[in-house]
């Protein structure tokens, strides 16, 4: 018996027995869907039709080896407008997964999520809430979490509540080609090991790219991530996620954010017309009750990017009381004060508001210019190599 | 000829009137995905009330919430083997075991008589490779209940205990569905069945007695009835409440593990249970909210405003409930406001 399903599975894996499931538009979109989603074997394709699905729940993936293909990210539209049921449009958890070629609009939760789904691919793909910002949107529009080996690749995310894309609790991570535009943070890294984020665009979101570390999660001690080549241009979209959550702490106007991490590289960008800031480097602002936590940035990189105007007119608090002291524009870059190993090489502005313990308010702060050019820096980071597969998948 | 071949079905009739088929291990144990319910023999009755041999019914001292649904639950194991005890987790269950629920609404909750309508059951079989976990939708006459791997939606009314009418488009999971809740490190697991839940002070003698398990200890833990005010404390209530309705996904194998928020009857680690524990992938779930539990706030409560919400986004449990649990909110609000405030 044992010898004939690891034949079957041998079969399964060559293409020459992979079935195509394909899926058209038209009255029940849900159960056609949903059905060829749990009939694919390992090595099907579960092909969306072009056209306009009418889904009143949540879709869900659970058989490893399986692409998702759609006919374009305009063209293969799951529309979960009406949504009543589930916290996401379509949930995968299993392993070695291609998504692409589709778009996923309205959820009512977050777009799609991905856990413990292992050399997940995304490409091609958009997330949408086509009303614009607002805060019943979504939180997250892309969201794997807790997997190893994941690619975000030439992706758009527009109108996340939270994140556009986030990639939580995973390691060994590659966010590249995306576009993110009107979410509150366009791309976040969090709780996460080994990420390249690169050659993505990020606008008018409320910040554009940021690397963060949480406690009292499974996951914590995030560290190991570079941030290059990117576009990250005038994201000032006033915050519109809801209290409570992390990325409400956002000031309006920050390109790119740091909150207690260690090793972190953010190099080769360019970062412009942010009002907070281009660069904000911080301890985590809250109370925790996590022994295994880090609240400080430490050992951060920044090097070789090109910064436009920024610091004009800052969303948190003291940031007007400053802009007086300070007679004018804020330098692009701040940094709370706290944490150690922060290197900023780029001949540029560096601010340090002088705090000295956490949670300490703002009132107390002791702001200066900072000269962090001595600054240890992280140790030099690897490049994220995928397996071969995943980029296979991509051609 | 035709009188003869008559005959014999009246008498073939007869003989299965009498002595119905046993329930089929072959279909339980087999890797097809049968049909119809009716293949598995749990029922000698096409619409699922009389339970085949081996067949128990049994309760839970506190069940998971189910927009009002009645459930009937039954257990099957094999003849010669027994379920194994365990003290603090679910039972393990030889290959060959079934776990059956059906779920339907009276058409008045208020009369004892109201002719139940069955919308679905659903069972999960014991395969030698794990737990399989299907969906059987029943047919409008109630003969037979029809496999629906991707689930359905059936509008069904009711007039609830106050007399008031209710309707709702009751969600049939589908499969991968059953696998959300019913899953721990990525295998398909039980939820229900564990000696707290099932130790109403005889259950698990009589399932000793029927050989369904192995052995009763007579300090099995036991959990209260959750809305039995002469049982157990408030705390203990709660707990028991929040232990089925959420631990299956929050726990540490659950399939909410990334939120860190874990509600298992022992867990013991506060911010875990959500005490002054802050979000971390709630969205616009937190309602503005800081913590999940702010003790003596139940206003301040993300968990309470997740139970008051019946949006998808927000909503908790996220699978499996589209109306409000008043009697549950009110349970928990207690829960909170009880806490002593921290500074």
């Amino acid at each position: 018996m044992k010898y004939i399903a690891a034949a079957a599975m041998l079969l399964a894996s060559t293409s020459a027995f992979a079935a195509t499931h394909t899926v058209e538009a038209g009255p029940d979109a849900q159960e056609r869907l949903q059905e060829a989603l749990i009939i694919a074997e390992p090595g099907d394709t579960v092909e969306i039709g072009p056209g306009r699905f009418e889904l009143s729940d949540g879709l869900s993936l659970d058989v490893a080896n399986v692409t998702v293909r759609g006919a374009g990210p305009d063209a293969s539209i799951l529309d979960f407008s009406n949504q009543v049921g589930s916290g996401e449009g379509l949930l995968v958890t299993s392993d070695d997964v291609v998504l692409r070629d589709f778009a996923v609009e309205n959820t009512r939760g977050d777009g799609i999520k991905s856990k413990e789904a292992d050399r997940i691919v995304y490409h091609n793909i958009r997330v949408e809430w086509t009303r614009g910002p607002h805060p019943d949107n979504g939180a997250y529009g892309i969201y794997p979490v807790e997997s190893t080996h994941v690619l975000v690749d030439g992706s758009t995310v527009i109108g996340s509540s939270d994140a556009g894309i986030y990639v939580g609790q995973s390691q060994q991570i590659v966010v590249r080609n995306n576009n993110v535009h009107y979410n509150v943070a366009g791309i976040e890294i969090e709780n996460s090991f080994y990420a390249d984020v690169y050659d993505n665009v990020a606008t008018h979101n409320t910040g554009g790219i940021l690397v963060f570390d949480l406690p009292s999660i499974p996951q914590v001690g995030g560290h190991s991530v570079r941030v290059f080549r990117n576009f990250i241009h005038d994201n000032n979209t006033a915050n519109f996620a809801h209290e409570g959550n992390i990325v409400a702490t956002v000031p309006a106007g920050m390109g790119v954010m740091v909150m207690a991490h260690r090793n972190v590289e953010v190099f080769n960008n360019i970062m412009a017309d942010h009002g907070s800031g281009n660069i904000l480097l911080v301890a985590y602002p809250n109370d925790y009750d996590d022994e295994r936590y880090n609240p400080y940035p430490l050992n951060v990189t920044i090097r070789d990017n090109l910064y436009g105007p920024a610091g004009y007119n800052p969303d948190f608090d003291g940031g007007a009381e400053l802009q007086a002291a300070l007679g004018g524009d804020l330098p692009p870059i701040i940094w709370d004060g706290q944490g150690e190993g922060i290197k900023v090489s780029d001949d540029i502005g560096v601010l340090s508001l002088g705090l000295t313990r956490l949670r300490q308010p703002f009132q107390e702060a002791q702001p200066a210019p900072a000269d962090l050019s001595d600054g240890e820096g992280s140790a030099e980071l690897q490049a994220v190599v995928l397996p071969d597969s995943m980029e296979a998948a991509l051609r | 000829m035709i009188r003869a071949l008559a005959a014999m079905a009246g008498w073939l009739a007869l003989v299965s009137a009498s002595a119905p088929a046993p329930v089929s291990d072959a279909a339980i144990t087999g890797d097809a995905l049968p049909r119809n319910l009716s293949e598995f023999h749990f029922f000698t009755d096409g619409i699922g009330h009389t339970p085949n041999d081996r067949v128990i019914g049994y309760a839970l001292n506190t069940a998971l919430f189910s927009d009002y649904a009645v459930k009937n639950r039954f257990v099957y194991v094999p003849e010669g083997q027994t379920a194994t005890y365990n003290a603090d987790g679910v039972f393990e269950f030889p290959v060959g075991s079934a776990l059956i629920k059906s779920f339907g609404y009276p058409a008045d909750f208020r009369d004892a008589d109201s002719p139940i309508r069955w919308l679905e059951t659903r069972v999960l079989l014991r395969r030698a490779d794990g737990w399989v976990a299907l969906p059987y939708v029943w047919n409008e006459d109630g003969t037979d209940a029809v496999l629906r791997r991707a689930g359905r939606r059936i509008p069904v009314t009711w007039i609830d205990a106050a007399g008031d009418q209710q309707s709702l488009d009751y969600r049939v999971p589908n499969q991968n569905q059953c696998k959300t809740c019913h899953s721990s490190n990525d295998e398909i697991a039980l939820i229900g069945p564990n000696a707290r839940n099932l130790n109403d002070g005889q259950r698990l003698a009589q399932w000793v007695d029927w050989s369904i398990l192995d052995r009763a200890p007579d300090d099995a833990p036991r959990v209260p009835v959750w809305d039995d005010e002469s049982d157990g404390t408030l705390d203990e209530r709660a707990r028991a409440y929040i232990d089925i309705n959420c631990a299956h996904c929050h726990s540490r194998t659950g399939s909410a593990s990334n939120s860190g928020l874990f509600l298992g009857y022992n867990e013991v680690d506060e911010v875990a249970r959500g005490i002054l524990k802050r979000p971390v992938a709630a969205g616009r779930g937190s309602g503005g909210r800081d913590y999940d539990i702010e003790p003596g706030h139940p206003e301040r409560s993300i968990f309470l405003y997740r139970m008051r919400s019946r949006d998808p986004g927000v909503a908790m449990p996220e699978l499996g409930r589209g109306m409000l649990h008043e009697e549950g909110i009110a349970l928990i609000e207690r829960y909170i406001a009880a806490m002593d405030e921290r500074s």
